[in-house]
């Protein structure tokens, strides 16, 4: 995992004074709201529907014991006890006072944290897959490349006033798409040329939000030395050209679309040519560098663990299931990647306590070589752990609330935080997700389901990603009170798809019915073999609307 | 007569107004006594006549093109980017245009709407002296200059981005 040098803690130190200062001039009255606005989103704190929101960054969702502990402590300080991992793997605190923020950055600058560009209309944390470096198939480790990232978007003096937000996420693996990288302002996918050199597909103008859509091709092969004049290329024309006339059409995939995908992508070539040879081309000694800060920890030399574990499942009906499904392979013989679910039904998707938080830390420094990943599905990940361990670290998590075994089940619902505390929302979420759990609390039947994305965002700005649910779900304001629009068919993969809205809006106390005769529409019409998304492909959106209008 | 504050945040005076730009019709009202920022397309056109002159600058609006004046940059004296709104970054890229692209290497000056917690920024893409909006304080400006000691990416102000420097 990356660790700061004497650069980095400067920076960092820098700016921890730099925003104490212009809270003091905020809370003087020196900055007035509208002035102080861009600079505290540009460091991630919102003024909620409650208490001010502050988002910390978890850069690629890499996190080690020691700031999982520093985060609980900060909780318990300066917060009420919990935390929320978001869908752009950081972590929000709901009720920080805005005059100790100052003092929260402080704490984390100590354990090489910030909350820099987390919000605003800059650039913002990027992201990848969770199995990063311990899956078999990826073409290249993508954390290297997400640091480097990191380091060239950070208080980038050209792009910290830019026309909207923007989001970039890099991918590894050919075969699955963690990351959402179409759905991305910029989505890099590692690949090989012929000649078997790296480098990346570059996708742009991706998004959800008010228009979602998925992210043309504009450079087929991208050398890997070249990923940042080429970036700087891409965001110069976004900055230049973008609208800045309506926040609504101010993402760039609007700009893209305005000039067709390869009228983008020549006026990015033509700004390329002029700075793709500058100093800010990498060089395979810089890029060594970075892969030296993600290279394999200590693993010890083991065979799978395919007798023990053959035992205990036999004996453990629950520890069965939690393997089949919470536990995935990892590319060294001996080791497993496991994800504890923060899915639990009562708690709302995505939040720990601080007490939660510590025993990750101690998970993760038993475990798995003291890391652990957020995932933008809400969950952690312990990406390293000895198979012939799963069954101690298994008995460990389940009165922790992490062992519940719905990974990818219906019931793992990305779901934001939506009227409970968002100033932004239309419509709750937490208790939609919660209802549906309660509805679907039968692990065997989740397992028959197979493969479900429910998705749930409060408004439109999709943090919830709703777009590329298999079920997606919207909450909407109609005359004041709270209804949610479906879609489906949406997928986050390399089939990336917008789903298709079903019809009308629905009324919160309707929703479990509604996702049970959805889900009753796929148990009658599917083939043995497909999920619930084959389902829909083949026979479309209309037995899924006749079943529930019905 | 507004402060102007250099890159090292010194505050000074000088005499250089910004001509707005004139209605429809009608002609540029250019002062006699004082050196002037015209709107640059309209030096362009009077190219003839401005080029060259010690007492006629340019000024660019967010969303004018730095292109414009490719190969002529180096007969104006004085060059300014307004920024209509503080949110509006344009002004950074015509900036770094201006600098790294057309080698402009005469003064460029930040106007508009230009508040404390932007200087940084305009620094480091190439303004070099700065007009602060009239109700900020002027004598804030070097500490907000120099919060960062360094920047992880090359911009106008060093063409070396960190890794670069780590390496060596």
């Amino acid at each position: 995992m990356y660790v700061y040098d004497e650069h980095d803690r400067q920076i960092a130190e820098e700016r921890v004074a730099q925003f104490r200062d212009q809270t003091e001039r905020a809370l003087s009255g020196e900055l007035s709201e509208e002035e102080f606005l861009p600079l505290r989103l540009q460091n991630g704190l919102y003024v909620q529907r409650l208490a001010p929101m502050l988002r910390i960054c978890v850069p690629y969702g890499m996190l080690r014991s020691d700031q999982l502990r520093r985060l609980a402590r900060i909780t318990r300080d300066y917060d009420k006890g919990y935390a929320h991992f978001t869908t752009r793997t950081n972590i929000q605190l709901n009720w920080p006072n805005l005059e100790d923020v100052p003092d929260i950055l402080a704490e984390l600058a100590e354990v090489e944290m910030h909350a820099n560009q987390t919000s605003g209309n800059c650039i913002r944390n990027t992201t990848t897959d969770q199995f990063s470096g311990v899956q078999a198939d990826e073409i290249a480790d993508p954390r290297p490349y997400c640091e480097i990232i990191r380091q060239w978007s950070t208080f980038h003096p050209e792009f910290a006033f830019l026309p909207r937000k923007f989001k970039v996420a890099v991918n590894a693996s050919e075969q699955t798409d963690r990351a959402a990288i179409q759905v991305h302002d910029i989505g890099l996918q590692l690949v090989r040329n012929e000649q078997g050199e790296l480098g990346f597909r570059v996708h742009v103008g991706g998004g959800l939000g008010r228009t979602p859509v998925v992210g043309p091709v504009i450079r087929e092969f991208l050398p890997e030395l070249d990923l940042l004049t080429y970036l700087e290329a891409v965001l110069r024309v976004y900055n230049r050209y973008g609208r800045r006339d309506n926040k609504y059409k101010a993402r760039i995939k609007i700009l893209v679309k305005a000039l067709t995908p390869e009228g983008f992508a020549e006026k990015v070539e033509a700004e390329w040519a002029h700075i793709r040879n500058s100093p800010t081309r990498l060089t395979p000694e810089s890029i060594k560098k970075f892969q030296g800060y993600f290279s394999e920890p200590a693993y010890d030399n083991l065979a799978d663990a395919t007798d023990v574990l053959g035992k205990q499942r036999f004996e453990n009906r629950e520890f069965d299931k939690w393997l089949s499904q919470n536990v995935s392979a990892h590319k060294k013989s001996g080791y497993a990647c496991v994800t504890l679910t923060l899915k639990k039904t009562g708690t709302p998707p995505g939040d720990v306590t601080d007490y939660q938080l510590e025993q990750i830390a101690e998970l993760a420094d038993q475990f798995s070589f003291g890391e652990a990943r957020a995932t933008h599905e809400q969950n952690v990940v312990l990406a390293d752990v000895r198979q012939d361990q799963l069954f101690e670290l298994w008995q460990r998590i389940v009165p922790l609330g992490f062992g519940t075994a719905n990974l990818n089940t219906l019931t793992d619902i990305i779901c934001c935080p939506g009227g409970d505390f968002c100033a932004l929302a239309n419509a709750k979420s937490i208790p939609v997700a919660e209802a549906i759990q309660r509805r679907f609390d039968n692990l065997d039947y989740l397992y028959d389901l197979g493969p479900i994305d429910l998705n749930i965002s409060g408004c439109m700005n999709a943090c919830g990603h709703h777009h590329v649910g298999t079920i997606g779900v919207l909450g909407v304001d109609k005359k004041g009170e709270e209804f949610y629009q479906v879609s489906l068919g949406g997928d986050s993969h390399h089939n990336a798809t917008i789903g298709k809205i079903l019809g009308p809006s629905f009324a919160r106390d309707q929703m479990p019915d509604v996702i049970a005769k959805l889900i009753d529409v796929y148990v009658d019409k599917r083939t043995e073999e497909e999920t619930f998304l084959d389902t829909y492909r083949r026979i479309g959106l209309q037995p899924f609307k006749e079943r529930v209008y019905a | 007569m507004p402060d102007v504050i250099a890159a090292n945040g010194t505050v000074r005076n000088d005499s250089w107004v910004l001509v707005a730009r004139p209605a429809e019709g009608d002609s540029l009202d250019i002062p006699a006594d004082q050196p002037a920022l015209i709107p640059a397309d309209l030096w362009l056109a009077g190219y003839e006549h401005f080029a060259g002159r010690e007492d006629i600058g340019v000024w660019f609006d967010s969303h004018n093109e730095p292109e414009l004046l490719a190969g002529k940059v180096d007969q104006l004296p004085l060059i300014a980017v307004n920024f209509p709104r503080f949110v509006d970054g344009r002004g950074y890229s015509i900036a770094r245009l201006l600098r790294e692209r057309f080698g402009y290497t005469g003064e460029l000056r930040a106007v508009g709407d230009v508040l404390l917690d932007q200087l940084q920024f305009m620094k480091r893409c190439g303004f070099d002296s700065y007009v602060l909006r009239a109700d900020k304080d002027s004598s804030k400006a070097a500490q907000c200059l120099n919060f960062f000691s360094q920047g992880y990416q090359a911009a106008t102000d060093t063409d070396q981005p960190l890794f670069r420097r780590r390496a060596s």
